[in-house]
Parts: C-alpha cells; structure tokens; sequence
C-alpha cells in the first residue's frame, strides 16, 4: 500500500527506514556489572568501568549477548557467527571512555524480516537490515545549576540493541505499524521492555521523497523522536517540508534534524560536512565474539509463540478475523488471558467478550488486564453459561457487570439473583396466555397486518418473566398463538 | 651481613627464613639508599610510611608461616599500574593527583605474595618514550656513566624502573612493554627484564597505552628473581578480556642450566645498518657461549622484520590516540579552567599532555580516519600477521631466537631528541616480538668500551617463558655480569 501525497507539481511517494535503539533487559549493563534499574538517584549505578577510570577493562555481558541473538531469532535473522566490536570516537562529558563500544562492519545479526498489519487490514513485510549492540551513554544535566552541566553516569553503558530497517517503510501510519510491531515482537521476546517514555526505545528516522517508480532521494534523519505518536508527526512535518523544498527546485540537504515535539517541528542539528568522523576501529580490549551453531540453536529453543505466529494460529484455529486476531496478539497476556476463556468454550464468542466487554470496560476505567477483576476462568465460566442456554446474552451483560463490581463467579451471581433462563415450555406458554389475554386490542392490531407489534407481545413476556425466559421458546410460541 | 641493597631476591628471601635480617630492616635500606639516590629521579611518588607499615605486616606474615613468593621484598611499582590510595600519574600532568580507589591486578597480586612497595617509579610520559625524557616528573637518570661523566638515559618507557633497581634502591621493579619498554631499559641500566607473553599478566588498573601491545613485566638483577616476580604478579583475571586462562609455572624451575640440544635461532635481519661493531661482537659471543653449553645455532629468517617498526608507529598510537581520549578534563585530573565545553577540552588536552604523548594521539587519530584508515590501519594489521607468521615459521626450526637487545648502549641525554625517528629506531629489535605477542627477555651480557652496559635479547615461543629462563640463566652464568653502575662506585668510595 503505497501512500502517496499529492504536492503541487503531482505525487511523492515518502521513503523511510529506521533505526530504533533499544536497551536489552539485562539487571546489569554490557560491559560492568553495575545496575540498570530505572529511575535511581544520579551516579549511583556506575562502575569504574562505566565511568571509564584509567586502566579500567571491559568483560562482555554474555546474557546480553542472548538477549541479541534472541531478538534476531525473533526478527528472523541471520545469526552471525563471528561478530566485533569497534570503538566509535567523539567527545562529550556523558561518554567517559571518549568512545562508544558498538559494533560496526560485523553486527551480531544480519538481515531479517518482521510483518506489519496495516490499518486497512493487509499485511506488509519490512526488511530488517541489521541489529548490532553498543553501549548507552550518560546523561547531560543542563537545568542544575546556573553556569555549569551535571552529568549522570547511570546510563553509561548500559546495553542497547540498534535494530536497522531496511528503507521498506512507505508512510506515517506504516512507520507506526512497524515500531508497535517491532515493540511487540521485543516484549513477547523479553529482550527489551519498550517503555518509549522511560527511555528504553528511541527511534531515529531516515526519510526521503520519491516520484513514485523513481530511485531514492536525498534523505535527511530524524533524532529524537520518542512515541508512535512522535514518529508520526515527525514523518507528516518532514515530507511537508522535503516536499515544498524539492517542488521548489531546491536540494534535500543530507543531514541529522531534530524533532521538536513542542513546535512540532524538524530542525537542522548537523549537516553531512559537520558529521563525526567517528575513526571506528576494532576495540582491542575484547576478543572478537564467536558463538557456535549449537548455542543459536539452544537460544532458538527458548522463543516463545512469536505474535505474528500466534496471529497466524489464532485465524487458523479459532477462526478469528485478522482484526480480532491482531487485537488478541498486541499483548502476549491478552492472548494467553483469551486463550483461557476460549478453552473449551466457543472461541469466536470468547474473542467478542474479552475484546467488547472486558477491554473496553478495562480501557474506560484506565486499567490493565492485570487489574481486571475478572480472571480468565471467570469470564469462560459465563460464556458456559450463555452457550449452554444458562442465561441469555442479555442477561451475561448484566451479569458481567455485577462480576466487575464484585469480582464473585457468573454461576454464584445467576443463582442468587435467580436469573436463570427459563426454558420450561409450559411456564412461559402460560405467560403468553396472561399477555395475550391482557392485550385483546393489540392481538386484534397485530392480527390486522401491524406486524410490529410482535415486538411489543416478546418485550411484555420478557418483562413478566424478568429477561429469563428464553427467547427463542417465547418466540415460538407467540408465533403460534398469535396466528 | 653484606649490604641488604646489593642482595639479589633470592638471596634476600633466604636471609629473611633464616631471620638473618627482618622485611623492616630491608625496606629501611632500601629506603634509605632511594634518599641518597634522589639525584636519578627515579619515583614520581615515594611512600615510605605505606613502605615500612607493608614490611611491618609482611614480618608478622612470615612469622605466621604464610610467606608468600615475594615475602618482604621492596620493590619500585611503575607509575602506570593503578595504586588504591597512592597518586598515580602515568608521569602526565593530566593525571597528576589521582588517586585510584582501586589496585591493579598486577599489583594487588605481588602485594598478596608479600611485596612491599617503596614508591611509584618514573616513565616515559603514558609509557611512549624510550628514553624517560618525555615524563612531566622530569628526566630519569642512568646509574651507569661514562668517562665523559654526562648525564646518561636509562632508556624508556619503563626508565625509573630500570634505573632503581641498577642502581640498588629496590630490589626489583614492575615494568610494562608495549615496543621494548622493559627491554631496552634494562639493557641499558644492565639489569634482566622479561616481558611475558601478552595475556599472561592482567592488564587490569594499569593505564593503557596501546592495548593489543601492553604488557606488565618485571625488572631485576638477576634472572631468576624475575623468574621470581613472574610468577608471583602472573595469572588469569576474569576482569581482562585478553588475559589468557594459561597455568602459571614455577619459572625458576625452569633454570636448569641443561640447554644441550636446544636449537636457537639468528635471525639474520636483525644485522642492522649502523650497528656498533661492539654489539655485533656481544651478539657473537652470545651465541658462542650457547654453543659451548651444548645448544645448537639455527641461522633464521624474519624477512618482515623491517616492516616492524612503521607498523608498530601506526598500530600503538592508534589504539592510543583512543585510550587517551578519557583524559578530557570531565571526570578526573587535571581540568583547565575555560567556560566553554571545547575549549575546555581543548585548553586541558593541550596543557594537559606533552610532546610526545600529543604527537602519538595526532598520528593515531591521523592513521584512523575516513579515507587514510585502510591504507594505514587496515594495511599494518595485515603486516602484523605477517610478522607473527615470521616467527611461528622460524619456531619450526629453532626453540627460540637470540638478538641483540637495543642497537647502542645508554646514550647522553638529549641525544636524539631533534629527531623522533631516530628516537624510535631503539626499538628496533624490540617492537617484532611485542607485535607478534611473544615473550621476551634482555640478559645484560657485557660492557661496551664506554665501560655502558649491553644486553641479549631472548625471544620464544607464545607461553613458553619456561625457555626464556632457561636460556637466560645460561648466558647470565657465561657472560657473568659482575659490573657495578659508576654512580653508585662513586657513592661508595
């Protein structure tokens, strides 16, 4: 689906590959053993590694290493099974060693694949070029003090994956697409928790305009860009201005721009001129790091159900729309919390009631399923109760309610507030013998042609029987002494 | 009992079982004669109180029957491996007043083994140098004179080392060696170094220079006491990724003096142009002496050899020009005072290093850059290879090489100092080994007619210190240096 933008002088197709750094989920960083916890008072958490002492040595964190070759297993990638990590030289106080430890010419992961599903229900395929991990750097701290910057080293060195899309990526709403993707995929993995406003996922974005058909353009790469919601604005702005500047007769200028979410703006950081020449070179304080077919296999074992994987499974199996499908798979504990619903019950009507009722009563109250009041066993125990002709869907809703509130079974409420379905022919034949007689002019409007007065006969049964009885038994039998 | 300064490790170590003297009266010594000796600039930082409370400790140890390898024994720690609680400088005045909250491993493992530390020995500024003039802390100087009595060098990186122990204020010294910094010191000074096989000691808390090359090491009068130290500062550390997970011999051992059968190797590219027909001749007797003890000389090709030297002037200042980029004025040391952030980098980096040390991080930074990288840092790599290669094919033939260690003796200080090429060509026989990671020795083997002291080179297999030793004992007992440093005649009489 290419999303073309019509400009002045005919249509632009937008160009986008990203780069998303992503911090592993690992207690202590990529090359020390200090923590990673989030949100502890500054220089608290930083080694004399990470505040690169002299004569300090980096050791390799080898579960991050895991953390990598899980994420590129989840990322259908290849595994690489040599990879080295250079040195990226620059200067700035919050990068002690004056260096960053990335790797360069040969990352941890090769080329991949992830799917993306579209707002107009297709599927896409974005190519993943490579995923390589680096060290974080610290923190400025420019609000402290009037003349003078403070820096926090707790970041330093902590463990980032930079995971690079090819340029696949044809629009806002794909590039948003691809980073829930991508962050889902991250969770499910337990490689990288996502949390975009903790700092934990950051995105830089490479964008350029084409005439459709036409080779790439000049691009320019957007840092900073810290939401799905960002990323979008960021990607609608840029084209804008790509677009005026090129229908113009003018050039991209090839160059780093900042997104300024309060004025919703790009701005120039740096050109391609005023670039680092970052002198990368291989660091010789670590090996090069070899890992061998057999432990990519053992990391293999350990995936979880991938979420395009269980989407697949949930359309095949549970014969869910991709709509349906996409929503149950966002999160792996929503899925896992549908799958116990639709054990043993009706799958299709599980996926209404955990996505209708149960989110979107979740959603108004601001909670997460983990809040839910109802647990999975609960809400399958109502749907048990509606397959099994129990109590009517009507009632399930009212039923529902009173679970929410009260967090008690749906078999415990029906019984005490009496609301099973009656289903007893002769109990509800006598009802529409008392409605019947008791409404000689209807029964004679109706008779005449007013056919929607049947309406009116089933609401009045209903009403004497307090929604229980069943209403297929109540239309039979109206049917049938109505003529 | 003969002076305790003159004693060598070992027989130190047997003087301290025998209770003949005590780790307090030794250090006393040693300290003392460092005061009369102040003249040579051999420390940046003396610690005699840390000195005398260490050989305080180490007497009751001994007498709790826990000695250790080195129990008692003072010895001159190179300002480059990081002290808990003592300044160390690198000899920069960027690093001047720290003080490390932490020990290297090096030295955390011979002050387990019961050493005692006199103080911080004087280098080369960073350890680039080779003739300890570019130290902020100012010149080292050689014990050992000439007749025209000038002021000599006791050569570089590891120069104060190397000077203290010639001239008998410690006992022993650590060094370390990246090009020939332990090597052609203690040619020059007429004392036995060893640089292990890198990998072999942790490069843990020591200040990095170049770290594909660096390499602690020791210094001593004798070889078997650096068979001694070797051992003791030696082992796998889990904190260095390069540290190798080898066994550690007992070195001295290996000092067999049976080298019958040994097959040792000339290479013939280490007959350098302009090479003092003195040194020439040493290198003969050398290889004499081992004839005579039965070893069997194996005429060896190096043909990269010449290639060494240019590809170690890329290699080490590129890996420097980026270990020295935390000396920034941010953290620690020194910071000059400018409100921007550039100019502070600017203004600290530049008052903040020497010469030297500013010269290496612009060639490092040069030879690293986008356009210049494969043509000069890819390109030496590649010669690296090629050097190592030279020496596994001619360990094929021989069980390890001799050479001349440096290709003069201790030059006046000053000399060479117009010309930083000229200055590097000491490192000449030096720099191959370190390229290729090998262990080395140098055997102080005879003086030159300058009455200066000259040493042999021992080069051998990767891990095989066991052979340096060895060999080492041997043209130590043939060549029989006896020679003490003039400057310290002098003092004597």
């Amino acid at each position: 689906m290419a999303q073309l933008i019509q400009g002045n002088t005919g249509q632009w197709e937008i160009v986008i590959g990203m780069e998303v750094h992503a911090q592993v989920t690992c207690n202590s960083k990529l090359f020390s053993g200090a923590s990673t916890a989030f949100g502890a008072e500054p220089n608290t958490q930083v080694s004399l590694v990470d505040a690169a002492m002299p004569g300090m040595l980096p050791v390799l964190n080898e579960y991050v290493v895991e953390q990598a070759i899980r994420t590129g297993l989840g990322l259908n990638s290849q595994i690489n099974n040599m990879s080295v990590f250079e040195r990226k030289n620059y200067f700035y106080p919050d990068l002690p060693q004056g260096y960053q430890i990335s790797q360069f010419q040969h990352p941890i992961v090769g080329t991949g694949t992830i799917e993306i599903d579209l707002p107009d229900g297709t599927l896409k395929e974005i190519g993943i070029t490579r995923l390589h991990l680096e060290q974080d750097a610290g923190k400025s701290m420019h609000d402290q003090h009037p003349s003078k910057s403070f820096v926090d080293l707790n970041r330093s060195g902590c463990a980032l994956m930079e995971i690079v899309s090819e340029p696949d990526i044809r629009g806002p709403e794909e590039a948003a697409a691809y980073l829930s993707k991508l962050r889902m995929i991250l969770r499910y993995l337990g490689t990288c928790d996502g949390n975009m406003d903790e700092g934990s996922m950051r995105a830089d974005v490479n964008i350029s305009m084409r005439r459709p058909g036409e080779p790439y353009g000049i691009r320019a790469e957007i840092k900073n860009v810290n939401s799905v919601k960002a990323v979008q604005q960021a990607i609608e702005y840029e084209a804008q201005r790509q677009i005026e500047i090129l229908e113009d007769g003018g050039e991209v200028v090839q160059e780093t721009r900042l997104w300024d979410p309060a004025k919703g703006v790009t701005r120039s950081m740096r050109s391609k001129e005023e670039a680092h020449d970052y002198r990368y070179f291989p660091d010789p304080d670590l090996l090069p790091l070899h890992v061998s077919n057999d432990q990519i296999e053992n990391i293999r074992k350990t995936l979880p159900e991938l979420p395009d994987q269980k989407k697949h499974r949930f359309m095949n199996d549970y014969s869910l729309s991709l709509y349906d499908a996409s929503v149950l798979i966002a999160e792996r504990k929503r899925a896992d919390f549908f799958e116990a619903v639709a054990n043993d019950n009706d799958a299709k009507l599980a996926a209404n009631w955990v996505i209708n009722e149960l989110l979107g009563i979740l959603n108004k109250n601001d909670k997460s399923l983990e809040d839910s009041p109802i647990s999975a066993e609960q809400l399958a125990g109502l749907i048990k109760l509606i397959s099994d002709d129990t109590i009517s869907g009507k009632i399930a809703k009212d039923v529902f309610a009173i679970m929410y509130e009260t967090g008690d079974d749906a078999d415990k409420i029906v019984e005490e507030k009496g609301l099973k379905q009656v289903t007893d022919t002769g109990a509800i034949e006598a009802i529409v013998d008392t409605i019947i007689a008791a409404n000689p002019d209807n029964v004679a409007k109706y008779q005449g042609g007013k056919d929607k007065l049947f309406g009116f006969f089933v609401g009045q049964v209903m009403k004497e029987t307090q929604g229980k009885a069943n209403p297929a038994v109540v239309n039979k039998l109206l049917k049938e002494k109505l003529g | 009992m003969s002076d305790l300064t003159h004693l060598t490790i070992a027989e130190a170590l047997k003087g301290l079982e025998n209770k003949d003297f005590t780790s307090v009266e030794l250090t006393e010594a040693h300290i003392k004669a460092g005061e009369a000796a102040k003249d040579l600039n051999c420390y940046i930082t003396e610690t005699p109180d840390q000195a005398m409370e260490m050989a305080k400790a180490s007497d009751a140890k001994r007498a709790s029957g826990q000695a250790g390898i080195l129990e008692g024994i003072p010895l001159a720690i190179k300002d480059l491996f990081c002290t808990e609680g003592v300044q160390t400088t690198a000899a920069s005045h960027i690093l001047e007043g720290f003080v490390p909250q932490y020990e290297s491993t090096v030295t955390a493992n011979l002050f387990g083994e019961g050493a005692v530390m006199l103080g911080k020995a004087n280098l080369d500024e960073f350890a680039m140098g080779s003739s300890n003039t570019t130290s902020y802390f100012g010149n080292v100087i050689n014990p050992w004179r000439a007749e025209d009595g000038a002021d000599r060098t006791p050569g570089g990186s590891s120069g104060g080392s190397a000077s203290a122990v010639a001239a008998r204020i410690a006992m022993g010294a650590t060094g370390t060696d990246t090009g020939g910094s332990i090597r052609q010191p203690a040619a020059f000074c007429g004392i036995a170094g060893v640089k292990p096989t890198y990998g072999r000691c942790s490069r843990w808390g020591t200040v990095a220079f170049a770290s594909s090359l660096d390499q602690a090491g020791t210094f001593a009068r004798t070889v078997e006491d650096n068979a001694l130290m070797l051992r003791a500062m030696s082992g796998h550390d889990p904190k260095d990724s390069t540290s190798a997970q080898h066994a550690v011999p007992d070195f001295a051992a290996a000092m067999t003096g049976d080298i019958k059968g040994l097959k040792v190797g000339i290479p013939k590219e280490y007959r350098v142009d302009g090479m003092p027909a003195e040194i020439e001749a040493l290198w003969q007797k050398g290889i004499e002496w081992l004839k005579g003890e039965g070893a069997e000389i194996v005429d060896v090709s190096l043909p990269h050899t010449k290639y060494a030297l240019p590809t170690y002037y890329i290699i080490a200042p590129a890996e420097a020009s980026s270990n020295l980029a935390r000396y920034d004025g941010v953290k620690y040391g020194y910071r000059a005072d400018e409100n921007q952030l550039s100019d502070m980098y600017k203004k600290t980096r530049a008052e903040g290093f020497g010469d030297e040390v500013k010269r290496r991080i612009m060639i490092g930074a040069y030879v690293l850059s986008a356009g210049y990288y494969d043509a000069y840092y890819i390109k030496a790599q590649q010669v690296r290879r090629q050097i190592l290669n030279d020496f596994l094919e001619a360990y094929k033939q021989c069980d390890v090489l001799l050479t001349p260690t440096a290709p003069s003796s201790a030059f006046v200080i000053g000399e060479n100092e117009d010309d930083p090429i000229k200055m590097y060509l000491n490192d000449v026989f030096t720099v191959p080994a370190s390229l290729a990671g090998l262990p080395g020795m140098s055997v102080p083997a005879g003086l030159d007619a300058a009455g200066l002291p000259l040493g042999l080179q021992l080069i051998s297999k990767p891990w095989d210190e066991e052979m340096l030793f060895k060999v080492g004992g041997v043209i130590e007992k043939c060549a029989n240096f006896s020679a003490l440093p003039q400057g310290l005649i002098k003092k004597a009489a």
